[in-house]
């Protein structure tokens, strides 16, 4: 026996989320996600001037803004034929790498740690020791996190004006140079928040965490380490089985991350079905069989796509289309993005388990880890008083895509101009993949196919093990349907 | 002072992007719980802080509307959401099927206070932008014109109306400011602009403690992104319009748009999204720019600026279109660096 409920609104993900259940007395049967927010950005940039994307779509959202100015000024640059300089290049870098790293902080402390201090899991042995460390809003991790974040931030005041929504991010480079003093602010801000990764996050040096090479590594890292706030996860992975709840299609992809002088710091790529492929991006589809979007019935790919809402449209479900590789939903991330680098760690765990809750988790906070040494060395190679920006002429007639790896996954920019002016912008954002209905072929979406299996055998833990599938996602709604 | 009942605050978001959230999150010295906590600022709730969601959350709402629970200041983020065709279906209310747009306005009647937290909420923002295909307005206005989804008319039970803490997105210590100011019952009307929003920060123009203050009074002008002179005759900066203390009181501990060298955007004002130019090139008329400093006569602009302009140090103009400084102050000679 069956029966449907829908669920929603869901707090500490960013942005407006209803799911729709169905479930038997045991397991979620099927899920429908729904994304109830439209805004209407593709067709706010109709008609402007191209270079104006730079004030629009980091205005997007506010967790992913730097994402979002980064794919634009790629878009931007591909359609001039400009590149960045390489100071350019290196601050264009660090200051995605702080949004990024910021979000995957906020994620844990913020939006993800807080259900496992929840009355439900009362019962359980670690219970009073997580919830008086990540009880929401009042646990003592919240304000530890809040001041690490926030002074982290800092470096994108000195690099880019301020966080969120700067027009620092151009597609020549960036708009503030920093002397030496401020190279020297930089590489302080980043020892800092080093120091809080080790002290608090892992207690342990970022190096052992970065070298961790197999699921079995983990577990002996984790027998030595049970007091970091990681060692806590782990623990709490372990007790609830998170390795066992919320696998998707396990199909990943990245656009390739952090790219400087022709070499991304994480490559691009796919892995379906146990092997490594090679990103072909023009097989890229957008299906609107089930969204509240008019359109021809054929998915088109971004640069041929369009954007016409229609509240009534027949079969829809949500404002979000349904993106789609070769036909295939991807799941996109942290977790996809050290899967196609090729992370041992995240290797041998999607082998033993897929992709899932624990390792979606275990794979940011990995990216924490291996990311702030490279925003060190890029820190260190920044060269005061040589060229940050380029300048650039665009044309009156093109096209250009810019794709990014944000926090939460791969976001892309499609561009086309004609005299001059915007003609058709169209954005696939990381939770468009992740969260994107049923396609026309009723293939679900990445989370759709995660929440089915889910157990619901007790109705309150039922609730909260849904909401881990959700958040281990790091979904962020505005940028879904923007 | 710390008041004995909680300053009880319910956070929404809207057709917003949420900037305004994670840029309260912000906050410093101290963190923003804590500061929450010495005003006696209670979150019933708020979209990335809280514990609950779901159906205790639409308990509440509903608890609220009922008059059950008593609510101190409804907080506001993103625009409202009006169409498609006033249905305001663009944005429901997940788990509920309900337009947002009316729960806002049912939640507005029972508030003590009702804040727009950003642009968007305040007047429409970049929501509203091009042909506004969601019908977004603000809470208070559709632009800079009275009305919006409260109507103009719309007074809180103190006789405030909707204070308006714009920016995109706002700056975390205006929004602090103006709740501990409301916590304490000491924010009147006289504290609001005439676009309702509070002059802690809008007394100021954004130009007040510019660095590149010089480079203005000289016109030593940047010609493009990266260089370091004056970006209001040739870059777009409204930073001598816009009103906001970003250079007095800084973002992210030392930042703000111009010290990240690019132009103000206005971003306080109502219809800033539309600037009816490219936002980073200064319109022109004669070669003069549109758009004048507040308050100055525009025969005494052109003539103050034609006299500076002769009078540019050299090492301004040098340095005004170099992105790293090559003349220092008191240099003398040829050398540059």
């Amino acid at each position: 026996m069956s029966a449907r409920r829908i669920l929603g609104p869901f707090n500490r993900v960013e942005g407006d989320l209803e799911v729709h259940v169905e479930a038997d007395e045991r397991r979620v049967t099927a899920a429908w996600v729904n994304s109830p927010l439209y805004r209407g950005f593709e067709q706010i940039l109709h008609g402007k001037t191209p270079q104006d994307a730079l004030v629009y779509t980091p205005r997007i959202c506010g967790i992913c803004s730097v994402s979002q100015s980064v794919a634009a000024a790629r878009a931007l640059a591909d359609a001039a034929g400009v590149a960045m300089t390489p100071n350019g290049e290196l601050a264009t870098a660090l200051v995605l790498a702080a949004e990024n790293l910021a979000d995957h902080l906020t994620h844990f402390y913020l939006f993800f740690m807080p259900d496992f201090a929840r009355p439900a899991y009362a019962g359980r042995p670690w219970h009073p020791e997580i919830a008086e460390r990540f009880r929401a809003q009042s646990g003592s991790a919240a304000p530890e996190a809040l001041r690490a974040r926030a002074e982290f931030l800092h470096l994108t005041a000195l690099l880019a004006g301020k966080w969120p929504h700067s027009l620092a991010l151009q597609p020549g480079g960036t708009t503030c140079p920093v002397e030496a003093a401020g190279k020297a602010q930089l590489l302080t801000l980043l020892g800092s928040f080093q120091r809080f990764l080790e002290h608090h996050l892992f207690g342990e040096r970022l190096e052992a965490i970065a070298e961790l090479d197999s699921e079995s590594a983990l577990r002996r890292w984790h027998r030595d380490h049970p007091e970091s706030d990681f060692g806590r996860f782990l623990g709490i992975a372990e007790d609830l089985g998170l390795d066992r709840l919320g696998r998707a299609h396990d199909r990943f992809m990245s656009y390739g991350a952090y790219p400087i002088e022709g070499r991304p710091l994480f490559p691009a790529g796919t892995w379906q079905a146990g092997d490594a492929i090679p990103l072909d991006e023009a097989a890229i589809r957008e299906d609107i069989s089930h969204s509240w979007l008019n359109g021809p019935a054929e998915p088109r790919h971004p640069f041929e796509g369009s954007t016409l809402p229609a509240a009534e449209a027949d079969g829809g479900y949500s404002w979000c289309k349904a993106p789609r590789l070769q036909g295939q939903p991807m799941e996109v991330g942290a977790l996809a993005r050290q899967q196609v680098a090729g992370h041992p760690l995240v290797r041998d765990l999607v082998e033993g388990s897929g992709g899932n809750v624990r390792n979606r988790v275990v794979a940011r906070l990995l990216e924490l880890a291996l990311v702030l040494p490279a925003m060190q060395e890029w820190a260190a190679r920044l060269r005061p008083g040589e060229p940050f920006c380029n300048a650039f002429r665009l044309p009156d007639e093109g096209h250009g895509q810019g794709l990014v790896e944000a926090a939460r996954g791969s976001l892309g920019h499609w561009l086309r101009i004609h005299r001059g002016r915007i003609l058709n912008y169209q954005i696939i954002a990381p939770t468009t993949w992740n969260f994107s209905p049923r396609d026309r072929a009723e293939v679900p979406g990445p989370l759709e196919q995660a929440l089915a299996g889910t157990p619901v055998d007790d109705a309150a833990l039922g609730e909260l093990r849904i909401q881990h599938v959700i958040r281990s996602f790091d979904p962020c709604m505005v940028c879904t349907v923007h | 002072m710390n008041p004995s009942a909680p300053f009880r605050v319910l956070w929404l978001q809207s057709g917003g992007c949420g900037g305004c959230s994670m840029s309260l999150l912000n906050a410093e010295q101290p963190d923003l719980l804590a500061a929450l906590e010495i005003h006696g600022i209670e979150l019933l709730w708020h979209p990335s802080l809280s514990e609950a969601g779901g159906d205790a959350f639409l308990d509440l709402i509903e608890s609220i509307e009922q008059g059950r629970q008593p609510l101190d200041a409804l907080c506001l983020e993103g625009s409202v959401m009006r169409g498609p065709a006033g249905s305001g279906r663009f944005h429901r209310l997940a788990g509920s099927g309900r337009p947002m747009m009316e729960v806002v306005s049912a939640l507005a009647r029972r508030a003590r206070h009702v804040l727009a937290i950003g642009s968007c909420a305040a007047f429409g923002g970049i929501t509203a932008a091009g042909d506004n295909p969601g019908e977004a307005c603000g809470l208070q206005y559709e632009g800079a014109t009275p009305g919006g989804l409260l109507g103009g008319d719309w007074r809180d039970p103190q006789g405030l109306p909707v204070i308006n803490v714009a920016g995109c997105p706002t700056h975390p210590a205006w929004v602090l400011d103006t709740l501990a100011q409301l916590a304490r019952g000491e924010l009147g009307a006289e504290r609001l602009d005439a676009l309702a929003r509070p002059r802690d920060y809008t007394d100021h123009l954004v130009h007040h403690g510019c660095p590149r203050n010089e480079y203005y009074e000289y016109k030593a002008s940047a010609e493009r992104p990266s260089d370091l002179g004056c970006m209001m005759e040739h870059l777009g900066c409204l930073g001598t319009q816009a009103r906001a203390d970003c250079n007095i009181r800084p973002w992210n501990g030392s930042g703000s748009c111009l010290r990240g060298g690019h132009a103000c955007i206005n971003c306080t004002a109502p219809g800033f999204e539309e600037p009816g130019h490219p936002f980073t090139e200064t319109p022109k008329i004669a070669g003069i720019p549109v758009g004048l400093p507040t308050d100055m006569p525009k025969a005494w602009f052109v003539a103050l600026a034609s006299l500076s302009k002769a009078a540019t140090p050299r090492r301004l103009k040098i340095n005004a279109v170099a992105d790293h400084i090559r003349v220092t102050p008191g240099q003398r000679g040829e050398d540059e660096s």
